[in-house]
């Protein structure tokens, strides 16, 4: 299907709008679509599935690639094929292929930010760690020196909390 | 920073909302592409009672709405309001909709994620609406297993979402940018700064109404206070050009002519059609913007370039019309809104 911005090149990222009160489709190509503010947004998220797929063939050969999430029952190819993942199980089952696709959407591989009540102890504070850094850093540069002088005492507690945590976790595992 | 954002703290000249989402999943059932109707109605059933039957004073303020219930009007009518996306009434079985009595929450279930939190404020209140997101968030973590990961964050059904899920939004009125013919630079430099700008209404690079959406795109590695930091830095940038840009074109002739013109249109049309409804608002917007209509507030505007949506339209009347029927009602909304508004007495002399 051609772009039907263009009308050029072969379409790749369809979008669902409203215009004039219906529900409309749209295909766009990889070009139109981000001119249009649609890039990586939808459906279709950088996967250059020759690439990623070839080479994931070549270094696991052939037979590995009807590995299937034991959750869900999603193939990587179902998964690139269509830019979804199938279940959370999947970034698991699927961690080492879908690495390199996220790398390129965002530039980063590790989280920071809220964590869910399920997270682990030690990211926890590793988190509250970053956030209170970012926010030195903040209070710094406003000259908010009261502020930054308790956020630094927060994070040598924490410290202090990581170390402890860890030397459990050692010990547990020792 | 608080110096810079003090400074700019009115910003309803350029910055008509705000919007923060997250996408949040329960660990226990495949995304939704995976999930046949039964699971998608059982996810449905489990984040409204969460929701509902929670212990907080917001819960009792949250109406359930099955979206399979709904007429096609009322359904593209939430879209126009912003309440939910186009994906969502696409296919609208199995899913569910909370939303909260002012409409400043609505909570979708089984779109692309179970779970999207969605908080509007008006104008630039990215910190306020960030507060009560993660308010709501966390009373669902409490009660829900989410789909979690130490290394990648919150895992969603498109890897672009991962991390910390939320995207962050403000929508913008950028009449005098668009004019100038500036858009298509900004926007590709915005994309290098990980953010993403583009029309609201309308496909095209020609958006509608000159309402422009600009979003965080990336999600993982990047905190939700410092994605919103950014968002707001570049946010300020972009209203100061746009500031300057109306400024530039405040005596062009032109543009004056088209602001006078689309003012007398609008109050004696007998007949509006939704795009050209949507130029003309536009255009009254932009003269309140550079001072000439000191007597129409932002309000009065963002509120018409809603109720004159086509579906919102049928809706508030209770009825589908053609249309015919739809420009005839459009204009009279329009002329009962900007009724008895004159140009002020100072601005008729001065042109």
């Amino acid at each position: 299907m051609l772009c039907q911005s263009c009308e050029k090149r072969q379409a790749t990222t369809h979008i669902k709008t409203i215009l004039n009160g219906e529900l409309k489709e749209f295909s766009l190509c990889p070009e139109c679509a981000a001119k249009l503010g649609y890039g990586s947004f939808f459906g279709n998220f950088g996967f250059d599935l020759d690439k990623i797929f070839g080479s994931f063939m070549e270094s696991f050969g052939p037979t590995k690639t009807s590995k299937r999430c034991k959750f869900c029952g999603s193939s990587f190819e179902d998964i690139a094929k269509s830019g979804k993942v199938g279940c959370a199980q999947c970034y698991d089952e699927f961690y080492e292929e879908l690495l390199p696709s996220i790398q390129r959407i965002h530039g980063r591989t590790s989280h920071a930010g809220k964590l869910a009540r399920s997270a682990g102890a030690e990211v926890k504070i590793k988190n509250e760690m970053a956030q209170c850094r970012y926010e030195l850093e903040q209070a710094i540069k406003a000259q908010e020196f009261e502020r930054a002088a308790e956020l630094r005492d927060r994070i040598r507690d924490l410290e202090k909390g990581l170390n402890e945590t860890k030397d459990s976790n050692q010990r547990k595992e020792g | 920073m608080s110096e810079k954002i003090k400074q700019y703290k009115d910003v309803s000249d350029v910055v008509i909302s705000t919007r923060i989402r997250f996408a949040r999943n329960l660990r226990d059932y495949p995304f939704p592409c995976r999930m046949n109707i039964e699971q998608k109605c059982r996810v449905a059933t489990i984040v409204k009672e969460a929701a509902l039957g929670g212990h907080s004073s917001i819960s009792d303020r949250f109406r359930y709405i099955q979206m399979s219930e709904l007429t096609q009007e009322e359904a593209v009518s939430l879209v126009e309001r912003h309440l939910v996306s186009p994906e969502f009434i696409s296919d609208r079985e199995g899913r569910g909709l909370l939303l909260l009595d002012d409409e400043s929450v609505s909570i979708m279930i089984n779109e692309e994620d179970h779970i999207r939190i969605q908080v509007i404020r008006p104008t630039m209140d990215l910190d306020g609406a960030y507060d009560l997101a993660d308010k709501i968030d966390t009373l669902f973590d409490e009660q829900l297993n989410f789909a979690f990961n130490d290394k990648l964050g919150y895992l969603t059904q498109c890897p672009t979402n991962i991390g910390t899920g939320m995207r962050a939004s403000l929508m913008l009125h950028l009449p005098a940018l668009r004019e100038s013919g500036a858009m298509g630079k900004i926007s590709s430099s915005l994309a290098k700064l990980g953010l993403v700008i583009r029309g609201m209404y309308g496909e095209g690079s020609d958006p509608k109404g000159s309402v422009y959406q600009l979003s965080n795109q990336v999600t993982l590695g990047i905190s939700e206070k410092e994605a919103i930091n950014n968002l707001r830095d570049i946010a300020i940038q972009l209203i100061a050009q746009e500031r300057a840009a109306r400024e530039a074109m405040s005596t062009d002739e032109e543009v004056l002519d088209n602001i006078y013109r689309s003012f007398g249109i609008l109050q004696y049309a007998k007949l509006l059609s939704n795009d050209e409804c949507m130029k003309l608002l536009s255009y009254l917007r932009f003269g309140i913007e550079i001072g000439i209509f000191d007597n129409i507030d932002f309000d009065t505007v963002n509120n018409l370039m809603i109720e004159v949506q086509p579906a919102t339209l049928m809706k508030n009347i209770g009825k589908k019309l053609t249309p015919r029927e739809r420009d005839r009602i459009r204009a009279e909304v329009v002329r009962t809104a900007l009724m008895r508004k004159k140009v002020p007495a100072s601005r008729r002399l001065e042109n």
